[in-house]
């Protein structure tokens, strides 16, 4: 299997509390790769640190490396916009732009200057389909997007992000805010979607890493404690905190 | 931490099928005990045990796949509920076994001595003695116990074709005595059937303390 992404002893600052300590894990392409582990073990700053989202924190420092494709984002030639544009972020609360619903799926090829109207048609056809939202919404393109109800608000956030045709699809709790019928919406979705991109989702919901990852890192207090196949992960765990955690008995 | 709703109910589960493990063991003892000493009322009163044995199976059925359900448990807790569920069949199945030693007892009560029982006790021995190990092994989390049953299944084989061999002999010699002989050769059937779900419980433990199916001479997991 192919690594998309290989992070290698990865430390993270803030200022002089230091949130990821070596981390080192693979992120393998056209997988979903899960985090958990408890409130503020570092697993969303991990996340954040795939597209550099972090840069954007004062006082945030990091060393270490995290390769895309062989290549580490963190090397000073790296083109953050194009970064962010490769590896893209669907965010804990939907947060879509007060726009029409077309506008924006296609909010990403405007700001890159398209505007030919047959391009970004296309593109926003394809991209609420492949969100699972094209039967639903195209009749109602020019509604604005905030009406919608919010598991559809989220998968619209995931079409905007899929019209800019990103390779790595990074998910902070993306289902928190949702109900159980929406958030098995969203798991189906994400099983479908890893046929062509690379996933990597940061979930409070144990169930949830069992059931759609293929690869599941448990982190405590800034560390990599183990990273395995799911599958191991959630039957017969190498590490005595791993199983305290997924079996509840942590603390 | 103080202990979890949710141990709690595992430990009960334990102690549910350590009750069910008590019976089971008893029934086969005590078959054994009934066909040796010829006395057709114990046999009899065997048959409500098995009864109790079979709601006992539904029951922690029943709450291993309710725990299942509610918790969806994970790593070894998973591994304990599954192996728990495979345990309660084979003891189950056991338990079935003894019944059918106790209708044989029944039978052979009734009729004249074949000959003196000497390796089916042995066997009998062996077998319960294979049972006992395999359940503690389970109740002491000690899957080196286990994987000593598991190996001494073969013994109980031989037994079992020695003692074939032996009755076979007498059915050429005597026609009389073919009814006979063929309860003896079921009971030494039976007995290894005993031998052979202690094995599996045996195994059943060496993957809930482990995580290493071992079975079918095949080796899995780390």
């Amino acid at each position: 299997m192919d690594q998309k992404i290989e992070i290698k002893d990865l430390d993270l600052f803030y200022g002089s509390f230091q949130a990821l300590k070596a981390v080192s894990m693979p992120v393998y392409d056209r997988q979903i790769t899960a985090l958990i582990g408890p409130s503020g073990c570092g697993k969303s700053t991990l996340l954040r640190c795939l597209n550099r989202m972090n840069d954007l924190i004062s006082e945030v420092r990091i060393t270490g490396r995290a390769l895309l494709d062989g290549v580490n984002i963190y090397d000073r030639s790296t083109d953050v916009e194009g970064l962010r544009k490769r590896v893209g972020m669907v965010f804990q609360r939907p947060n879509p732009f007060p726009l029409p619903i077309y506008e924006n799926v296609v909010y990403g090829l405007r700001v890159a200057g398209e505007n030919d109207k047959k391009t970004l048609d296309q593109t926003a056809e394809k991209s609420l389909k492949a969100a699972w939202l094209w039967d639903q919404l195209k009749d109602k393109l020019h509604q604005p997007a905030i009406s919608l109800p919010l598991d559809q608000q989220q998968r619209l956030c995931l079409a905007r992000l899929l019209a800019v045709e990103p390779e790595v699809i990074l998910m902070d709790e993306p289902c928190s805010s949702l109900d159980p019928i929406a958030t098995a919406k969203v798991e189906e979705l994400m099983l479908e979607l890893k046929k062509d991109y690379t996933i990597v989702i940061v979930t409070h919901n144990m169930q949830q890493a069992a059931r759609v990852s293929d690869f599941s890192g448990y982190m405590l207090l800034g560390e990599m404690i183990e990273f395995g196949e799911t599958k191991t992960l959630f039957t017969n765990p190498s590490q005595k905190l791993t199983e305290d955690y997924i079996t509840g008995r942590f603390g | 931490m103080e202990q979890r709703h949710f141990d709690r109910e595992l430990l009960e589960l334990k102690e549910k099928l350590l009750l069910m493990a008590a019976k089971v063991e008893q029934l086969i003892k005590q078959s054994v005990e009934a066909l040796i000493k010829k006395d057709a009322a114990l046999a009899q009163s065997l048959f409500a045990l098995d009864k109790e044995v079979d709601k006992l199976e539904i029951d922690i059925e029943e709450d291993a796949i309710a725990l299942i359900a509610r918790h969806q448990p994970a790593a070894g807790d998973l591994r304990f509920l599954i192996g728990a569920i495979k345990i309660n069949n084979d003891l189950e199945r056991i338990s079935d076994h003894g019944v059918n030693i106790a209708q044989s007892a029944i039978r052979l009560a009734a009729q004249p001595d074949l000959k003196p029982l000497i390796d089916i006790p042995r066997m009998a021995e062996f077998s319960i003695g294979m049972l006992k190990d395999s359940l503690d092994s389970f109740v002491n989390n000690d899957p080196d116990k286990a994987r000593a049953v598991c190996r001494s299944d073969d013994k109980v084989d031989d037994l079992k074709d020695q003692i074939f061999r032996e009755l076979l002999t007498y059915m050429m010699e005597k026609q009389d005595s073919i009814g006979r002989a063929m309860d003896l050769i079921l009971v030494s059937r039976n007995l290894e059937r005993v031998a052979d779900l202690s094995t599996n419980i045996s195994e059943e433990e060496i993957y809930i303390s482990e995580a290493k199916i071992v079975k079918h001479n095949v080796q899995k997991g780390k």
